[in-house]
């Protein structure tokens, strides 16, 4: 009696691990990330700066993993900012700003990277539908656009001129996997990347389809002396004001002592 | 070694804007000026945003100015009075000035309407100056002599009513164009980040007649004033005043000016004024040309707010 009770126990536990086993197989790959730090100080000196993002890829099939079927695309998204693009136009000779377009909240800062290049990845639509990809921004124009046959000429200047500053950039090979599921990324932060809520976005796609999303935030800070002449600028504005002057009458103040000649 | 300016909110190189600001202030200190109007044309070529160089420019003029009244008023070559009235034109039209500023930067004309401003001003501006120093030198060749105020001539301005005495410049004179003078300097300190004593000091010997000695104590007093109040309404109602960038140019400058000021005193007069006609002209140049020419690039980008 002892001896079958300890029989069906085990038995029945080997039942369960093997459903759990075919459970396992039958789960979805898995995309996991991580970063070191959750917070980017811009210090004084802060000229750009690489950001390694590591992950990890679970539940992959070691067949398609080997023959490349599965991609990753990593994506830094600055904070949503409202832009104006302007178009110089000569007016009695000189140069001067005419027309302007307002474009909705959009990411002021947009760092990509990829396995292979994004449009190998996946179809245009599911691109854009994802908003992956620099050309896939959402740039909607707000306010009066006229007939919209501008529409195209400001979009295509405004991701110019980012591209062109770096604010926007794109790495097309800059994830490798460095094991059979653990990857890494690098992101290329510009100098000039803007300060406040960043969302860090990676996409897990298997043949050519979408499979997830995996989404951290990371928070791009001034530090130090810079965030507090920053904050102080703008949340104390007329103090900082003072200071400035008093700042500047100390200056030549001082010079007008120091280098007395009378 | 770069630096990172907070408000600018770019990375600079800090020895380029400590050479800028040795080199303007050797060049006020040398031929007596604020350098206001050098300083802020040049961090515009060095692509600091236009808005920020006119606020921090304003703030660089408190410092030089702050030095340079200083040893007047201990020398006593100041009018108070005549300062202060000034003084009370000089601040409405900075308040003006910085309306206009606030309007003209939603309207995305700023810009042009600051390099405007400076090629209008430094054009006449060092034209005049250049036609007078080329005068005083070819007068002072023929050993003739040199005068700049003629006594006993009277002309439109001081037949205006609403006249006051201003004893230390002994002078009985209408408040009204003093106030119109105040007011248009004011309009321009907070345009075009200058001090305005580039304009201030001729309006004030050749239209206004005040004898020489006081007017550059004079003037700097005034102007450490509209300065000091444009810098606060710019930091204010616009937050473009960066004390980092603010504060390189003035250490610089204020060291800078003292060597400027040893070279200004072996130079003579006349010869300094025409140096100085070139400087100015050269820099409007510059910038008209920027205006006329056919830019490289049409488009332009400004983010305004936090979206969410």
């Amino acid at each position: 009696m002892k001896l079958s009770r300890a029989f069906l126990i085990a038995f029945m536990s080997t039942c369960l691990m093997m459903i759990m086993a075919q459970q396992g197989r039958a789960q979805e790959e898995q995309l996991d990330i991580g970063i070191s730090t959750n917070e980017i100080a811009i210090t004084s000196d802060f000229a750009g700066a690489d950001l390694t993002v590591f992950g990890a890829l679970d539940n992959a099939d070691r067949f398609l993993l080997q023959i490349g079927q599965y991609d990753i695309i990593v994506a830094l998204e600055g904070p949503a900012k409202r832009t104006v693009v302007r178009r110089k136009e000569r007016f009695f000779g000189i140069w001067i700003n005419r027309h302007s377009m307002t474009f909705e909240p959009a990411p002021a800062s947009y760092s990509i990277s990829s396995t292979i290049p994004i449009d190998r990845i996946a179809k245009q639509i599911d691109l854009s539908g994802r908003t992956i990809g620099i050309e896939h921004i959402h740039l909607t124009p707000s306010g009066r656009v006229g007939d919209g046959t501008l529409v195209p000429e400001f979009k295509e200047a405004l991701l110019r001129l980012r591209v062109d500053d770096g604010l926007y950039q794109s790495e097309p090979v800059g994830v490798e996997f460095v094991s059979s599921s653990l990857f890494r990324a690098t992101l290329r932060l510009p100098a000039s990347i803007p300060v406040g809520r960043h969302k860090l976005r990676a996409f897990l796609f298997k043949n050519n389809e979408f499979v997830m999303e995996r989404e951290l935030p990371l928070r791009v800070v001034k530090t130090g002396i810079e965030q507090f002449i920053f904050e102080l600028a703008h949340q104390h504005a007329f103090l900082y004001g003072v200071l400035a002057v008093v700042l500047a009458m100390l200056t030549g103040w001082t010079a007008s002592v120091m280098f007395r000649r009378d | 070694m770069s630096i990172y300016l907070p408000i600018a909110e770019i990375s600079v190189n800090a020895f380029i804007i400590l050479g800028m600001g040795a080199a303007v202030g050797f060049l006020s200190g040398m031929f007596g000026v604020g350098g206001g109007f050098l300083i802020t044309p040049l961090l515009i070529f060095y692509n600091i945003p236009p808005a920020v160089a006119v606020a921090t420019g304003a703030n660089q003029v408190v410092a030089s100015s702050f030095s340079g009244a200083m040893s007047h008023f201990r020398r006593g070559t100041l009018d108070i009075k005549l300062g202060l009235t000034l003084l009370a034109g000089g601040l409405v039209g900075a308040s003006v000035g910085i309306y206009l500023f606030t309007l003209l930067r939603r309207l995305g004309q700023l810009d042009l309407i600051i390099s405007l401003f400076y090629v209008t001003f430094l054009s006449i501006i060092g034209a005049l100056m250049l036609v007078e120093s080329v005068n005083s030198i070819r007068r002072a060749a023929a050993n003739r002599p040199v005068t700049l105020r003629k006594p006993g001539q009277h002309n439109w301005v001081h037949r205006l009513p609403f006249k006051m005495r201003f004893k230390r410049s002994k002078l009985y004179l209408s408040a009204i164009p003093v106030v119109v003078l105040g007011f248009g300097i004011g309009v321009l300190t907070s345009i075009m980040g200058v001090g305005g004593g580039f304009i201030m000091v001729p309006a004030m010997i050749y239209l206004l007649r005040i004898p020489t000695n006081v007017v550059i104590g004079t003037s700097l007093f005034q102007i450490i004033f509209v300065t000091a109040f444009t810098t606060v309404i710019q930091a204010t109602a616009n937050q473009s005043v960066d004390i980092f960038l603010a504060g390189m140019l003035m250490i610089a400058g204020v060291i800078g000016a003292q060597y400027g000021v040893r070279v200004g005193q072996k130079l003579r007069g006349e010869q300094l004024r025409a140096l100085l006609a070139l400087l100015v002209l050269a820099v409007g140049v510059r910038l008209a040309l920027d205006l006329v020419l056919t830019p490289d690039e049409f488009y332009s980008v400004v983010t305004t707010k936090e979206g969410f």
